[in-house]
């Protein structure tokens, strides 16, 4: 029974999904650590919203052993990324670089924020100050219409 | 006036749908080709055997060239073929192949049944090569002026109106401008 238990248990654990084929594997383990790495980085062009990492497609293949193989021959993370967004873009970064063109994608969110903000502080300033307006218009009673509102008052009681 | 600011969200709400309606007419296949203006890359790929000439950067200089990427195996590049073959029989435009992950007797053999508009291919066996030209779906077609520069780049196959259109304008263009 127990056993039972503990193969339905394992059955349910998820594996961690990787398309990475154990003979693209580098024998280096920092290096293969740094190549996983740069692979979740980079776009799989043929099935777009996936990595290279994630990914089954020959082209995510491909570039796998092209960024273990650049790896190898001494490149750092930032000229493997260079090496591939030289051929296709600034597309294939999954993390769009923050430049004149993406200014907007990365700051448009606290911009909108901002406004916002600005917006709500002077909404509510502005009811505040209504308020006060409001109370400051009304006229004291005068001497008559405190007489009918303390006759009205004791009527009320009686 | 003040009451203009309800209008507001209506205008944004307006203003995002219009933008979203838009997209729906963009192809998220089409990507921006990073090479567009530069030179191609640095290659040189055998011919298939029994072709006398392959492809490399020597080969692409001096006239306007169409390089297109095509594969037996791949079903868009059949149809797009009668296109391709027009353009070079017709149009007198210089077309050179890159033969990209095939085997080659079976490119030889698709040649033979499709016909062969291609002055020269270049055999790219591990696709290493179509790396380089940023290729990641077959069929692809680029443009080159004559100096060997990438001007135009078309993913998936060519239909008429991309050639009535796109191709042969910039063709006409850059035969005129040097």
């Amino acid at each position: 029974m127990r056993a039972l238990l503990l193969a339905a248990l394992l059955a349910l654990t998820p594996v961690a999904a990787s398309a990475v084929q154990p003979d693209e594997v580098l024998k280096d383990p920092a290096l293969e650590g740094r190549a996983r790495e740069i692979s979740k980085d980079l776009r799989c062009l043929v099935c777009q919203n996936q990595s290279i990492d994630d990914s089954n497609a020959p082209l995510a293949r491909d570039l796998r052993v092209l960024v273990r193989e650049r790896l190898t021959a001494g490149d750092s993370n930032e000229q493997v990324l260079g090496f591939v967004t030289d051929r296709y873009g600034d597309y294939v970064l999954l993390r769009p670089p923050f430049k004149a063109t993406t200014l907007f994608l990365w700051i448009g969110p606290f911009v909108i924020l901002a406004i916002g903000g600005v917006v709500t502080a002077l909404y509510l300033r502005g009811r505040k100050g209504a308020t006060v307006v409001a109370g400051g218009d009304t006229a004291p009673l005068t001497e008559d219409e405190r007489r009918r509102l303390d006759a009205l008052l004791r009527k009320d009681k009686a | 006036m003040r009451r203009l600011i309800y209008l507001l969200p209506l205008l944004l709400f307006v203003g995002v749908g219009v933008a979203f309606l838009r997209g729906f007419d963009r192809d998220p296949r089409d990507i921006p080709s990073a090479l567009i203006d530069k030179p191609a890359p640095d290659f040189s790929l055998p011919p298939l055997p029994g072709y006398k000439e392959g492809l490399s950067n020597a080969t692409l200089k001096g006239d306007v060239t169409l390089v297109n990427v095509f594969a037996s195996w791949c079903i868009p590049c059949k149809a797009e073929h009668p296109i391709i073959t027009r353009l070079a029989r017709e149009q007198g435009v210089t077309v050179r192949g890159i033969n990209h992950k095939d085997k080659a007797e079976d490119a030889i053999a698709w040649l033979k049944r499709n016909g062969d508009p291609y002055a020269s291919i270049g055999v790219d066996l591990d696709g290493r090569v179509s790396i380089d030209w940023g290729v990641y779906g077959v069929p692809e077609t680029f443009l080159l002026d004559r100096q060997g520069r990438i001007r135009f780049k078309h993913v998936g196959p060519l239909t008429p109106q991309v050639v009535d259109e796109q191709i042969l304008p910039m063709v006409k263009h850059l035969r005129s401008a040097s």
